[in-house]
């Protein structure tokens, strides 16, 4: 079976621009978590998000083209263009031709959504922007990054709530080794900061009013994130023929449902989709030395996926050193899964694995090694990136270091 | 009780001011859901530390009924 690499990787989130600045936040352990500046959120409970701060479309688009592409599109397309650049490709008509892009999106445009329908509805206003639905679709971030470097492979989005990216990139993995294309771009984007999506948080009661606390007593829920993250990857022997840098491997993709309820999580599914990815990876369980965990901050998720990682690695899983990085990023929805999956690459590139910030009191029954507040120097050989969506829906996947 | 009736889609005789969540078998999404109802059909703001320690219909219709005097009496619901 042929082995895949990351060639190339791109983010913008809450952590900085591009990559080496996302790096450097989860290396010092700083969290990219403040007060909600690009939604009113004077009539919302909670304040904070991680935002992309001070983000204008200007350096990246011209203004007419910005017209075209909402936001968590043009994240996309930002993230996007790092990897590729950062991959050395050099596209030929037969690369453009099989080259393959998978993104994730939970929510789409929908910043671009709200605003047509308070025309119509709020306003009174006849009619809304023509441009809404294009904008607003969840795979216009594909479509853009296909047009913007003449890709014309198969290309598509998944929409797995928090667990797209995951999904996407798997899948994307999944093509690239069975052979079905030589080359794939695969991440995920979100920006889910309007009004009536915060509104629609506000109401279910999940969404800290400080900060994201993952695996600490006093955790109070999540922080909503923005971003994308994007990774190219391909066959490892056609990379090293070319010569290009190789930032880790993906070894193994898991996925599962809990079939159980559309919010709560399920220790068994989380379990499941962990085994699912070991065994495709041909890894034992003692192989893997760190996860990114799903670790949301929320009372309900923490202590499952404690329970899961203990229900695959045994009571006592000894020096696995676990993380949730969305204390830093946010949960960017759509794109948290690409974002982790880049932090997880990181982790075993640079012998660095992030912390988990904000983090305050042990909690008994999240009682694994967190990883408090401190990076940690340690050379890892295997680790594993979760992701477990509302709706049960779950998805795993396993990396190597290069 | 209406309000945990209709969200729960139950008859409403099966739920009596002694019922607690758990036996109603209410979790935590129904949970959110009541509260929804509750703050609209009463027009008051339920702050989530309000809600921590509720586990029973007693203890909900003492709490809704504090939040509305708060609200008559003109004073600032605590958010």
């Amino acid at each position: 079976m042929r082995r895949i690499a990351i060639t190339g990787m791109g983010a913008i989130s809450a952590l900085g621009k591009n990559v080496a600045e996302f790096a450097q936040a989860l290396a010092e352990g700083r969290p990219g978590i403040g007060p909600i500046e690009s939604a009113d959120v004077s009539q919302i409970r909670f304040q904070n998000g991680a935002e992309v701060k001070g983000y204008t479309h200007a350096p990246y688009f011209d203004d007419r083209r910005a017209d075209f592409i909402d936001r968590f599109a043009q994240f996309a397309v930002i993230a996007a263009r790092e990897a590729i650049a950062d991959a050395g490709i050099e596209w030929t008509p037969d690369l453009r031709e099989s080259a393959a892009i998978v993104t994730g999106s939970c929510v789409g445009g929908q910043s671009t959504e709200d605003i047509g329908f308070h025309e119509v509805y709020k306003l009174g206003h006849n009619r809304v922007h023509p441009l809404t639905i294009p904008k607003t679709m969840a795979n216009a971030g594909a479509s853009h990054i296909s047009m913007e470097f003449g890709i014309t492979g198969p290309s598509f989005t998944l929409s797995t709530a928090c667990s797209s990216a995951a999904h996407a990139i798997g899948q994307a993995f999944w093509m690239v080794r069975s052979g079905a294309t030589g080359l794939a771009i695969a991440g995920g984007s979100e920006a889910p900061f309007s009004f009536g999506i915060l509104k629609a948080w506000e109401a279910m009661r999940v969404v800290s009013p400080d900060t994201c606390r993952p695996f600490s007593k006093d955790r109070h829920g999540m922080i909503l994130g923005e971003g994308g993250a994007m990774l190219v990857l391909e066959p490892l022997e056609a990379a090293r023929a070319r010569g290009a840098r190789i930032h880790a491997e993906i070894v193994g993709f898991g996925m599962s449902a809990d079939a159980g309820h559309i919010t709560q999580p399920s220790a068994e599914g989380a379990a499941r989709a962990m085994r699912a990815a070991l065994r495709d990876a041909h890894l034992a369980p003692e192989a893997i030395g760190y996860i990114n965990a799903h670790g949301t901050g929320t009372p309900a998720n923490d202590p499952t996926e404690t329970a899961a990682i203990r229900a695959v690695f045994g009571a006592q899983p000894g020096r696995l050193a676990i993380s949730s990085t969305k204390s830093m990023h946010g949960h960017a929805l759509g794109a948290s899964a690409a974002l982790e999956c880049l932090a997880t690459a990181l982790a075993l590139r640079d012998g660095l694995l992030p912390p988990t910030a904000n983090y305050r009191e042990p909690d008994p029954q999240c009682d694994l090694d967190v990883i408090p507040n401190v990076a940690r120097a340690a050379r890892v050989e295997y680790a594993l990136s979760n992701s477990f969506a509302f709706g049960g829906l779950n998805a795993v996947l396993a990396l190597r270091a290069a | 009780m209406k309000a945990i009736a209709t969200t729960k889609r139950i008859p409403v005789e099966s739920v009596t001011i002694d019922s607690n969540f758990l036996e109603l078998g209410i979790d935590s999404m129904d949970a959110v859901e009541i509260l929804f109802a509750l703050e609209n059909e009463f027009d008051i703001n339920i702050p989530d530390e309000e809600v921590r320690s509720v586990r029973g219909i007693r203890q909900m219709c003492e709490g809704v009924e504090r939040l509305v005097l708060a609200k008559s009496a003109g004073a600032k619901v605590p958010e």
